[in-house]
């Protein structure tokens, strides 16, 4: 079984991690830009963003792992205004980067004017990045996290609204809005966006209810991720939720779709993203 | 050991809450996501008389109540007898 891991916080983990990922079939990882633990400073973000694509690439390769990131002020971090100004002027250079897919991972965390001040301002970056493609001109890629627990379902709403304020400057297979539960996937998928579900220990999903909703609400425009980072987490949660898939009879067609397949069909929209769609077939 | 036998250590009620409360929260959702399941599953209507559905709803009720001794009566509510 083949995975690409869509959404993990390398820079937190060890080098031991990702020789563990490529032994568990993970051939590529994509890790957005988010809060250290701790608020730095305008200059912290730009060696934060040269660790996401220049260092952790060349971390990952030696396992034979391709590694992505996407660049951003993450949302805890954009109460200070000034600071995010000072950050997000940084970012375009960045997005020129061969490893960089777009903008992220950007969101709400307590739903606060300024968060959702920065949001805007993040679309708009990721707008104005617009590449010329064959059907014309087409926004960066945009990689959102939606707010925890409480604060997840007004948070979502307000980012769905925030989106659609853009109007047609957004396309929505363009967009993937992370970390949907029960009570805000059929949100955001009825919008028309992908949605990402994150199998973390007690404030996010667990494999049982990330199957339950792969059933639910069907395996087109969904990734399961892990999102380890530095806190209490498991790069292997992605793989458990594809065994409770297995477990309870899933294909290994379905499987790859999700695991591995529908990640790279939408990082695939960056010309960047190498890593193509595959399927398995008997020799004869 | 010098605490009273009921005390969970040095914690106050809020703190004990404060402690608990997501892991409770979480498990809760668990809960619900697997009846959820079961109701989703081919054969619900046959499975609704099970003795081990019973035992949850069973649950569910000694979990309301309002004095300590739930984990005890939810054990003993699943013992042979």
């Amino acid at each position: 079984m083949f995975f690409i891991d869509p959404h993990i916080h390398m820079v937190s983990r060890t080098t031991a991690d990702y020789e563990m990922l490529a032994l568990s079939g993970v051939v590529a990882v994509s890790e957005p830009a988010f809060w250290a633990g701790f608020d730095r400073s305008p200059a912290g973000f730009v060696d934060y963003f040269r660790q996401l694509t220049e260092f952790e690439p060349r971390r990952a390769a030696q396992f034979g792992i391709q590694h992505y990131s996407w660049i951003c002020l993450n949302p805890k971090e954009a109460q200070d205004l000034g600071k995010a100004r000072e950050v997000l002027a940084e970012i375009p250079k960045f997005l020129s980067c061969p490893s960089v897919l777009g903008i992220g991972e950007i969101g709400l965390n307590k739903n606060t004017p300024n968060e959702a001040k920065v949001f805007q301002q993040h679309v708009q970056i990721a707008i104005d990045a617009a590449s010329q493609g064959p059907s014309g001109a087409k926004h960066a890629l945009i990689l959102i996290h939606t707010p925890h627990l409480e604060d997840k379902l007004k948070g979502t709403r307000m980012i769905l609204e925030m989106l659609r304020d853009f109007g047609s400057a957004i396309d929505p297979a363009r967009v993937l809005i992370d970390h949907v539960e029960e009570h805000t996937i059929e949100l955001v998928k009825d919008a028309g966006y992908w949605a990402g579900m994150t199998i973390y220990p007690i404030s996010k999903a667990t494999p049982a209810r990330a199957v339950d909703m792969i059933e639910m609400y069907g395996p087109q425009r969904l990734c399961v991720n892990a999102a380890a980072d530095w806190g209490i987490s498991d790069p292997l949660n992605t793989h458990r939720t594809m065994l409770e898939a297995q477990r309870r009879g899933h294909r290994l067609p379905e499987l790859l779709q999700v695991f591995h397949n529908n990640p790279a069909e939408f990082f695939g929209q960056n010309s960047k993203f190498a890593v193509k769609p595959i399927k398995v077939q008997p020799l004869s | 050991m010098q605490k009273s036998e009921t005390s969970p250590g040095d914690l106050t009620a809020t703190e004990v809450l404060d402690t608990y409360f997501l892991e409770a929260r979480a498990r809760l959702i668990e809960l619900a996501a697997t009846l959820d399941r079961i109701d989703r599953a081919a054969g619900s209507q046959a499975v609704q008389s099970d003795a081990r559905l019973k035992f949850i709803q069973d649950s569910l009720r000694i979990l309301q109540r309002p004095q300590p001794g739930r984990a005890k009566a939810v054990q003993e509510l699943y013992s042979l007898k």
